[in-house]
């Protein structure tokens, strides 16, 4: 191989991005951490949200600067071939990780399910439960709970045949429209890109409002919330860190959405939005997921 | 911020290091991060050492004597997070860091910016989770292993910072493996193949995708004591149905193959170092890495062996037991390919390879006292006393910080250019093995005769075991500021080191000049033959 024929991979000479960005990022946690002390320490005052607030503004403001200098990198054509395939195997292993912390809660959820629901009521060589606990029926949905004056059970759980299948339509046709708009990159045809990511992102929206009244419905009309018990837990969690992902997988596809309509992306040159896409098709993965044992297999009414 | 100095006017594109303390801070060099990893995680080491010693002069003599039993049990806590989350781990980072670009022919990590983010996360994390002993209600005091519900339920409310502490390493570590795993899979020398790489890269790269692995579960494992502590969820609350045992769970689903991470790039380390002072080649490389990528998988089906007294069932129980003997069969592998690589081998023990020989001994007594654990029944009286205590020590003490000391002997005159002082090194080597063997060797019989481990006071019966562990504690701990002195020493002085630095020294890194230019293989090498030894 000739030094001719080697393209230079771009290294910068050093940037004043990652330190702000472990500050801003330091600063966010350490807030949260203090405003959560206080709120279950029962104290009122607190430094906590000015700490969060200057960390959330320093973080989000690097990482708005960290991305555009990227995008505006990529445009001078600093980046090779070889870098852009850092940036594919990156995201990928990023998502595989993600990937690693939902199997995280949806192991709490089999476990709980097939194993502790039993041992709580006697099964097995764990008897001591039934001293303890003596009036405790073991079912899933667990609607009334072992210790019932400090975890009040729900009165009802949320229907599988209802608003979640709403939600599963939503998102699957969101991955087809997501897909339609990257062949149209592919074509060449901006309109149609702009088109079909917008609807793309309006299904995310719409989800998240599907979800927000679903989840004020839970609280509000069933009882149903974090407190109550093993089964709110794992529903309120798995569906909350999906909604958080979602909320985070439609901002990405927004800032997508102001770069198709700013003239980025080329057939050849659209690694920003292939992430976001993949980044969604993630999400929607995991609803599935989430809809089939969470829901669906989740002993509770289909409402249908 | 355009301080550039060019030291190098004939190729233009090749700057050389900024000067005063912002050259640190803002570096996307890897070289200069593996340095700050380094520094890190010596200073953590000695951190978290500091914490040891007041551990072994309360354990000096029975009774209470120096510390109240609230803070023992922070600092035997603290100074497990310390040396694993701080001075193991980032260790072996910067250790990637430094070697990876130039073992396999890349100019640098293949995501420079993000290199520094990964870095510089850390120090933010400790100090946040060293300011613990100044607020209110101590330091995390619930072990290392930091179970439910004593981090949760009775827990102080320092916790809190704990929990976002850790949440803050995962994120560092899960960046840093990125980079590593892209580092290794895309920045290879054009021609150089998986099967050429040396095994310190694929040590590495199978270490970075347990991390990116496992990683995500401890944070969600903190993310759930988190939502009970301040959110009232019912995970590891069986009054709410949740189950504390799914604490466990959860925990060493990261935690077992946690302790894989921090020895598989020490297999990589002494796999580099015995061949070159053997004056052979590595005895069965192809079944190196696969013993190491067996390891990796067995990792993840293993980890209710550290839970045999929780209360699972029998039948996980004899399943847990059997998969873990397994492990040993890849290990065998290992160290018989080791031993092979030195049989007949025109052997020369320079303080490296003193290390290195010692690792292989030592961490094999950890490994078979690791079967015998594996042991249910003979678990059951085993579980949480002293013997396990020798057990993990024996395998991170010896195994995974005797083999990053190796590593620095052995590539420091790359790094800094010169040799360090032989007679120095070798004085450094022997003070070690004999406070490491004096220190944790008595504690598998006071573990046998049933010494539970995190309390202060202990029975008179385990008195004289106790207080020759504790000397030798000491002649280790301060064995380590010779250390200190040698690199510093190193680093000053002008005995200037040859390019291969060892006469059978084999690999990329040994092609390049003494001390590494700053950037190295900007374009990529031509001779893969120097690749692996």
């Amino acid at each position: 191989m000739s030094e001719q024929s080697y393209e230079a991979y771009y290294v910068p000479h050093n940037s004043k991005l990652p330190i702000f960005a472990s500050l801003g990022i330091f600063l966010t946690v350490f807030g949260i951490g203090n405003i959560l002390n206080d709120m279950s320490a029962g104290t009122e005052h607190s430094a906590g949200m000015w700490v969060l607030l200057v960390g959330g503004l320093v973080l989000g403001f690097t990482l708005f600067y960290w991305f555009g200098t990227v995008i505006e990198e990529n445009h001078q054509k600093l980046y090779s071939d070889q870098m852009n395939r850092s940036y594919v195997w990156a995201m990928g292993w990023f998502i595989f990780s993600e990937v690693m912390f939902f199997m995280a809660f949806f192991g709490a959820l089999f476990y709980v399910r097939f194993w502790v629901v039993g041992w709580l009521g006697g099964e097995g060589d764990r008897g001591p439960s039934e001293l303890l606990w003596p009036g405790f029926t073991p079912e899933w949905p667990m609607m009334s709970n072992p210790e019932t004056d400090k975890f009040v059970g729900p009165a009802e759980v949320i229907p599988s045949l209802q608003l979640p299948l709403l939600n599963t339509a939503l998102l699957i046709t969101s991955s087809f429209t997501v897909t339609i708009a990257h062949h149209a990159i592919k074509e060449g045809n901006r309109k149609k890109l702009i088109n079909w990511l917008a609807a793309t992102i309006a299904l995310g929206l719409i989800f998240l409002v599907v979800q927000g009244y679903e989840y004020y419905h839970a609280y509000a009309d069933l009882g149903l919330t974090l407190a109550s018990g093993i089964y709110g837990t794992t529903f309120f969690m798995l569906t909350g860190f999906h909604g958080a992902h979602v909320t985070l997988g439609t901002f990405m596809l927004i800032v997508m959405l102001g770069r198709a309509l700013k003239g980025h992306f080329e057939a050849d040159d659209c690694f920003g939005f292939e992430a976001a896409s993949w980044y969604w098709h993630f999400v929607d993965v995991v609803w599935v997921g989430l809809f089939i044992f969470v829901y669906l297999l989740g002993g509770g009414p289909t409402g249908f | 911020m355009s301080a550039v100095i060019e030291h190098d006017h004939h190729e233009d594109h090749h700057h050389g290091p900024d000067k005063g303390l912002m050259r640190w801070v803002l570096t996307t060099n890897h070289k200069d991060i593996g340095t700050l990893y380094l520094w890190f995680s010596f200073i953590m080491f000695l951190t978290g050492g500091v914490f040891a010693l007041v551990i072994r002069a309360e354990l000096f003599q029975p009774g209470l004597q120096i510390v109240e039993p609230e803070f023992f049990i922070q600092m035997t806590t603290m100074h497990g997070l310390i040396m694993v989350f701080g001075a193991v781990m980032p260790a072996f980072v910067g250790l990637a860091n430094w070697l990876v670009p130039m073992m396999v022919g890349a100019p640098d990590m293949a995501l420079p910016r993000m290199n520094n983010f990964s870095f510089w996360i850390l120090p933010f994390a400790f100090s946040m989770l060293l300011a613990t002993f100044f607020m209110e209600g101590g330091a995390p005091n619930f072990g290392w292993t930091f179970y439910a519900p004593l981090s949760t339920e009775y827990a102080p409310p320092t916790v809190t910072f704990f929990i976002f502490g850790v949440h803050l390493m995962g994120a560092s570590s899960i960046m840093g493996s990125i980079n590593i795993i892209v580092t290794i899979l895309n920045m290879r020398a054009p021609g150089l193949k998986l099967m050429q790489m040396p095994l310190f890269v694929w040590t590495w790269l199978i270490t970075a995708y347990l991390l990116l692995a496992v990683m995500p579960v401890l944070a969600g494992v903190v993310t759930m004591m988190l939502m009970d502590i301040h959110f009232a969820t019912a995970f590891f609350d069986a009054g709410g149905g949740g189950d504390p045992v799914l604490f466990q769970h959860v925990f060493w689903f990261f935690g077992h193959p946690e302790v894989y991470i921090m020895i598989l790039p020490a297999f990589g380390i002494v796999s580099a170092i015995i061949p070159t002072f053997a004056r052979k080649r590595l005895f069965g490389y192809a079944s190196m890495v696969y013993a190491t990528s067996a390891i990796a998988f067995l990792s993840f089906i293993v980890w209710a062996h550290h839970m045999f007294t929780a209360g699972i069932p029998i039948t996980g129980e004899l399943y847990f037991m059997y998969a873990t003997m397994l492990i040993a069969i890849p290990t065998g592998v290992k160290v018989f390919n080791w031993v092979a690589t030195m049989w007949k081998g025109s052997m020369t023990f320079e303080t490296p390879m003193l290390f290195s020989v010692a690792f292989v001994i030592l961490f094999t007594i950890g490994g078979l006292s690791g079967l015998m654990l594996a042991i249910v029944p003979a678990d059951f009286q085993y579980h949480d006393t002293y013997f396990v205590v020798a057990h993990f020590h024996y395998v991170l003490v010896p195994g995974a910080v005797f083999s990053i000391m190796a590593a620095v002997y052995y590539w420091l005159p790359k790094w800094t250019g010169n040799m360090y002082n032989e007679a120095l090194g070798k004085t450094h080597f022997w003070l070690s093995f004999v406070g490491v063997n004096i220190t944790f060797f008595p504690q598998h019989f006071t573990g046998l005769a049933g010494m539970p481990r995190r309390i202060p006071d202990y029975a008179l019966q385990f008195a004289d075991y106790n207080m020759i562990s504790s000397c030798g504690a000491f002649l280790f701990g301060f064995s380590q500021i010779l250390f200190l002195f040698i690199i510093l020493q190193t680093i000053q002085d002008d005995k200037k080191a040859t390019n291969q630095v060892w006469e059978s020294a084999h690999g990329l890194e040994w092609t390049l000049p003494s001390p590494a230019p700053y950037h190295s293989f900007s374009t990529p090498p031509k001779n893969l033959q120097e690749a692996h030894g």
